[in-house]
């Protein structure tokens, strides 16, 4: 078959050029290396952000205190009206009975102090913990809730709540900056040092023009040498990053600075990252060589 | 039949200079054409021009019944598998042995192993070189390498060979073993093959056609020329 003899000859011929041009292609190899390897910490870091983001925001609640001498039938006017409030996700009851057995739970003082009244005397209060599907609006959806009879307080972390919010938005956005920035910056380098193994190869790609190689069988070559580059330049950051994240894990037992933020298991994490920084590689040194060869097919 | 025909050609380049000024040609099947003329004749430019590695900027080309003109960049490789070509530097892979060289024509189109070392032996073969596969081009003389950048145009049994200025590097005693070597193959394999040259004892000795161009137009084509040096 064709195709194939001639997808052959082109691998042969890549790895041929590979060896051959040793020194340019560790050139290469080490430049996608160092790259890799910054853009490997890149992923590792903005996946972390968000995966955090999502759990402080997931833990996230209002909590909707009653008044005092609400009924039953106050209870389920309320609940109706939580169903009806725009961006409510869910809700939990808790009366005033089960507040005081798990504070009593909790504490041999509440114990005592609570054992002390009665339950229709109890100055404890109905609650609802709400949560919301869109963390950014959780202040107006307090103040709707707040808006309903019989609701006395209403409470979620004011504040401090939308700063972090916006805080790990921009952190996002930031990191996604960085890793879009050094893959540009990565193909910019390798079009550069292919050019180079090319410029070495004029006389070739000249000779192959002439004795009448089309254009496809001309560069298919040099595009797997760039895609072997990739996956050579890859292999060092999938190590470091991943031997790396496991150390890290390990060394704060999953947690960095407090429990809130909790970081992503290493375990089937780091195969997806390292499939990421691999395609990167072949995609980065693919695209490089594509682009570094065109120039030469021109007559 | 005529294998190449030019029609109303003209070359103008970039810079203003204009190399060949309303050209008609037509070069029949197995002929053996030489090309002659000063410098800043326009032989050289001609020549790219059937190979398309120049288009006329007006007027029609006809190589093989492909119009080399309208063809497009990427479409080239088709007008060159029809073609053989040999120039003044050889142009061999030198970390290339000269089996490998003359195989390399027909690797980059996708033969098959046993086709090509049938062909590549035949064509070295008819060079004269079957006794020195295995060497590099650096370990040969230069009339060698020629011979085998010969063997390498003509391996793909091409209709028509294009030379341009074959022996320029040669000492006489060489260029005429390349002409042997050319006329064998054009009588043997009935290729056509227009020659660019200024060397006059050549043209002179061979009594072949002879396509004078001066200042870009076209002096006399004669049948059995010789090289005159009134005309150029």
């Amino acid at each position: 078959m064709k195709p194939f003899r001639m997808l052959g000859r082109s691998i042969r011929d890549a790895f041929k050029s590979v060896v051959r041009n040793f020194s340019l292609s560790l050139a290469s190899i080490s430049c996608i290396t160092i790259t890799l390897i910054i853009v490997a910490v890149a992923v590792i870091a903005s996946f972390n952000v968000q995966n955090f983001t999502k759990e402080i925001e997931r833990d996230m609640t209002i909590v909707v205190f009653l008044e005092n001498d609400s009924t039953e039938e106050d209870v389920e006017i309320v609940k109706e009206k939580l169903e009806k409030t725009a961006n409510v996700e869910s809700y939990k009851f808790q009366s005033k009975i089960e507040v005081k057995k798990q504070m009593q739970a909790e504490s041999e003082v509440f114990d005592r102090v609570l054992e002390e009244w009665e339950d229709d005397e109890s100055p404890l209060k109905d609650t609802f913990q709400v949560k919301v599907k869109e963390i950014e609006k959780i202040g107006k959806t307090a103040n709707a809730i707040q808006a309903i009879e019989k609701v006395s307080v209403v409470r979620y972390g004011e504040g401090m709540v939308e700063k972090m919010v916006t805080a790990f938005s921009s952190i996002e956005k930031v990191t996604y900056g960085i890793v879009i920035a050094l893959v540009l910056v990565t193909i910019f380098l390798i079009i550069n040092t292919i050019k180079l193994t090319i410029s070495a190869r004029k006389r070739e790609i000249g000779i192959m023009r002439l004795v009448g190689a089309s254009n496809f069988t001309i560069k298919t070559p040099f595009i797997v040498e760039g895609m072997i580059l990739g996956v050579f330049g890859s292999i060092i950051p999938i190590i470091i990053s991943t031997y790396g994240y496991l150390v890290f894990y390990n060394h704060f037992e999953g947690y960095l600075f407090s429990e809130l933020i909790q970081l992503i298991k290493p375990e089937p994490f780091m195969y997806m990252t390292s499939l990421i920084v691999l395609v990167i590689g072949i995609l980065v040194g693919m695209i490089g060589s594509a682009s570094a060869v065109k120039k030469y097919l021109k007559v | 039949m005529d294998l190449v025909r030019i029609k109303n050609v003209e070359k103008k380049y970039k810079n203003g200079v204009t190399a060949i000024y309303d050209l008609n040609l037509a070069i029949e099947k197995g002929a053996f054409v030489f090309v002659i003329g000063g410098s800043g004749s326009g032989k050289s430019t001609l020549i790219k021009m059937l190979y398309r590695e120049e288009k006329p900027t007006k007027g029609q080309i006809i190589v093989g019944g492909l119009d080399v003109a309208k063809l497009k960049n990427r479409k080239v490789y088709k007008l060159r598998r029809k073609l053989g070509i040999v120039f003044q530097d050889y142009r061999l892979l030198p970390k290339q042995t000269v089996y490998e060289n003359v195989a390399f024509a027909l690797e980059v189109i996708g033969a098959k192993k046993d086709e090509i070392r049938v062909k590549v032996l035949k064509a070295l073969e008819d060079v004269g070189l079957k006794h020195k596969l295995h060497e590099y081009p650096d370990h040969l003389s230069g009339g060698e390498q020629q011979r085998v950048a010969i063997a390498r145009a003509i391996v793909n049994d091409p209709k028509l060979l294009l030379c341009d200025e074959p022996t320029g590097n040669l000492d006489p005693d060489m260029s005429m073993e390349i002409m042997k070597v050319l006329e064998d193959i054009n009588e043997k394999r009935g290729t056509t093959i227009i020659m660019v040259t200024h060397d006059k004892d050549i043209v002179n000795k061979m009594k072949k056609q002879v396509i004078t161009l001066k200042e870009g137009r076209l002096v006399n084509f004669k049948k059995k020329g010789t090289y005159n040096n009134e005309a150029i």
